[in-house]
């Protein structure tokens, strides 16, 4: 049977909902589910993680060196805590992504990017070529499995369950060569763009900071996250961790409304998992129409005041 | 210092993917080639550093068939002082990739590496990290800013959360996003004295060889298609469709 370890994301007090959605993947493989909490005084984050429905064991190895999540400290720790586990999961998120791949090296194995479906216990489907193309991938007997969950092809695992928290000691050392400076986020308190259910996103079309202020407005009515197109991102409209699409974030919200987003290949990688996706966009033959389930065409500086007034 | 830049051949981010009929794979035959656009741009960055006058010499290095030198090529043209091919023909997976490049490491000694995050065919972005590991490296990935000062450079990472800086010590490893600079254009002058520059070729095997524990890639499907919708008259019309759906 499948022993599986995934590895938490988190900021040192809250569990990243990228955790919970690798649990799900962690679930359709099937097999013993337990989570690895690594950081410094990590107590309440390790009691999210035991809540988490379908998790038999929570182990939380708090040390100095594991403060901040720097590949070169955590990968040494996971490869270590790997021993004995069929498979190492975690969100396929910036954290994933740096970290997975450096203790999948030290693991000796390949590694499975992006899980968006599973086939068997080793056996997976993951997008290719910005998600143009969807590959089976099998990994070898006798490797370990370690891959990352494409976290807008999974669910949440919901709350209620109760794992046992083990704490134990750092089996690794600080490598001394990598040092955590800071970090200075870019969004404020709108819903997460990685869990809203509904997001608004602006492109190259707002022309400015200041008029990407007239879709916040909209958003906030309706508690909505935002999001944006490398263009505006790229322009400076808006901060880099808001980019939707191949090289930004993957999202999969209810609805999704695109205001001046033309299309590209690469932004519609990030919402092709969006429930119901709407255009607004004043080029009657923007791509964004031809994926689009409901499309308007018309010039977004009319319809935003508009749908500010409509939505009371 | 020494930096080494990894150039993978990729199709051009401008074609549209198309599935094999026989789901092989994806169709390459006649399909444009390019450089894979993250690593243009680690590129552009360690000729910045050198011009900066923080490097000495930049090689360029690609693992694949004797197509691939038509990338190198290119690197070449954008400034690049000689390149070097890793000869393999056939798809290589990044563990394989991250150890012929640690052999490439042991014999060129590079300050830093600069690969770019993902390569935009397989979208694996695991190769500078694998690297990082097998080296026992430093390794700052998905850069936005680097910033060099002596033996250690300080790096701006994007992150789901916003920017993360870490200083890492050299020699290391270092990934690009999209935003740590816009290449520059290859003039035709530069495509004429690229010709002259060195591009030696070696055998995968001088360099560690193939790495086994490759993932067995089965079938390739097209994704799920999304139908186009229908289309509103107006900003009321498409606030009742919305709520007529439930989704306000
Ligand atoms: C390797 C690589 C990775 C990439 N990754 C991403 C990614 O992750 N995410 C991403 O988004 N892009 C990505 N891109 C960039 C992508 O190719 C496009 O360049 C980008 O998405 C275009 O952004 P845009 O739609 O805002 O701008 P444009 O393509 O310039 O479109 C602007 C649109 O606004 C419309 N418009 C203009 N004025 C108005 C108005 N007043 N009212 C209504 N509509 C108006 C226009 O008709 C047009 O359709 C990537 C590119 C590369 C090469
Ligand atoms: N065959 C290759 N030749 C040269 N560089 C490569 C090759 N494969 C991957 N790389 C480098 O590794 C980066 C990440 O690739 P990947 O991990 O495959 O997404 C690329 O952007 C390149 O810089």
């Amino acid at each position: 049977m499948s022993k599986i370890l995934i590895i938490a994301e988190h900021d040192g007090d809250t569990l990243n909902p990228g955790t919970a959605k690798a649990v799900s993947c962690a679930q359709a493989i099937g097999g013993d589910i337990d989570i690895l909490v690594l950081g410094e005084d990590i107590t309440e984050v390790a009691t999210q993680a035991a809540a988490i429905d379908g998790v038999t064991t929570v182990h939380a190895t708090s040390a100095a060196h594991l403060a901040a999540p720097l590949a070169a400290n955590w990968a040494a720790e996971i490869a270590a805590a790997a021993d004995g586990y069929s498979h190492v999961l975690a969100p396929s998120s910036t954290f994933g992504k740096d970290v997975l791949p450096r203790a999948a090296a030290l693991l000796g194995v390949n590694m499975v990017s992006d899980i968006a479906a599973v086939d068997g216990e080793r056996s997976f489907k993951r997008p290719v070529y910005a998600g143009n193309a969807i590959a089976e991938v099998s990994v070898p007997d006798g490797d370990t499995v370690v891959a990352t969950a494409r976290t807008a092809s999974w669910p949440a695992a919901k709350e209620g369950g109760s794992a046992t928290v083990n704490e134990r000691p750092a089996a690794s050392e600080d490598a001394g060569h990598t040092r955590y400076v800071g970090l200075e986020s870019g969004g404020g308190d709108r819903p997460d763009l990685q869990t809203a259910r509904i997001v608004l996103s602006g492109g190259r079309a707002f022309g400015s900071a200041e008029n990407f202020e007239q879709l916040y407005t909209v958003a906030d009515k309706l508690k909505a996250g935002v999001g944006a197109s490398r263009a505006a991102v790229d322009a400076g409209y808006v901060p880099n961790d808001m980019q939707v699409g191949q090289t930004g974030k993957i999202i999969a919200p209810e609805l999704y409304m695109a205001f001046g987003i033309s299309g590209a290949i690469q932004h519609i990688t990030g919402i092709k998992d969006a429930g119901t996706i709407v255009a607004v966009n004043k080029d009657a033959d923007a791509p964004i129409f031809e994926i689009a389930d409901i499309g308007l065409v018309a010039d977004l500086f009319t319809v935003l005041p508009e749908l500010e007034q409509q939505l009371g | 210092m020494k930096i080494l830049v990894g150039i993978k051949r990729v199709v051009d981010y401008n074609v549209r993917v198309r599935v094999r009929s026989d789901g092989s794979g994806v169709e390459t035959d006649g399909v444009k080639m390019s450089i894979n656009p993250f690593d243009e741009i680690a590129l552009e960055e360690a000729l910045r550093i050198k011009e900066a006058g923080n490097a000495e010499e930049v090689i360029v290095a690609s693992i694949g068939s004797n197509a691939c030198e038509q990338q190198l090529r290119t690197g070449l043209a954008m400034g690049a002082d000689r390149a070097i091919r890793v000869d393999h023909d056939g798809p290589l997976q990044p563990l394989s990739v991250a150890k012929a490049f640690l052999g490439l490491v042991e014999r060129e000694e590079p300050g830093l590496v600069i690969l770019g995050k993902q390569a935009i065919d397989d979208d694996n972005n695991q190769t500078g990290q694998m690297l990082a590991a097998l080296w026992g490296r430093p390794q700052a990935t998905f850069a936005s800013k680097i910033v060099l000062d002596g033996g250690s450079a300080t790096v701006t990472r994007e992150v789901d959360a916003g920017l993360e800086t870490i200083t890492v010590d050299l020699p290391a490893v270092v990934t690009t996003d999209l935003r740590l600079n816009e290449p520059r254009f290859v003039k035709l002058p530069d495509i004429m004295k690229a010709k002259r520059k060195p591009l030696d070729v070696v055998p995968l095997a001088d360099l560690g060889g193939e790495a086994g524990h490759d993932l067995a890639y089965g079938n390739f499907a097209p994704p799920p298609k999304r139908e186009r919708g229908i289309m509103v008259e107006d900003t009321a019309a498409l606030v009742a469709e919305l709520k007529n759906r439930g989704l306000l």
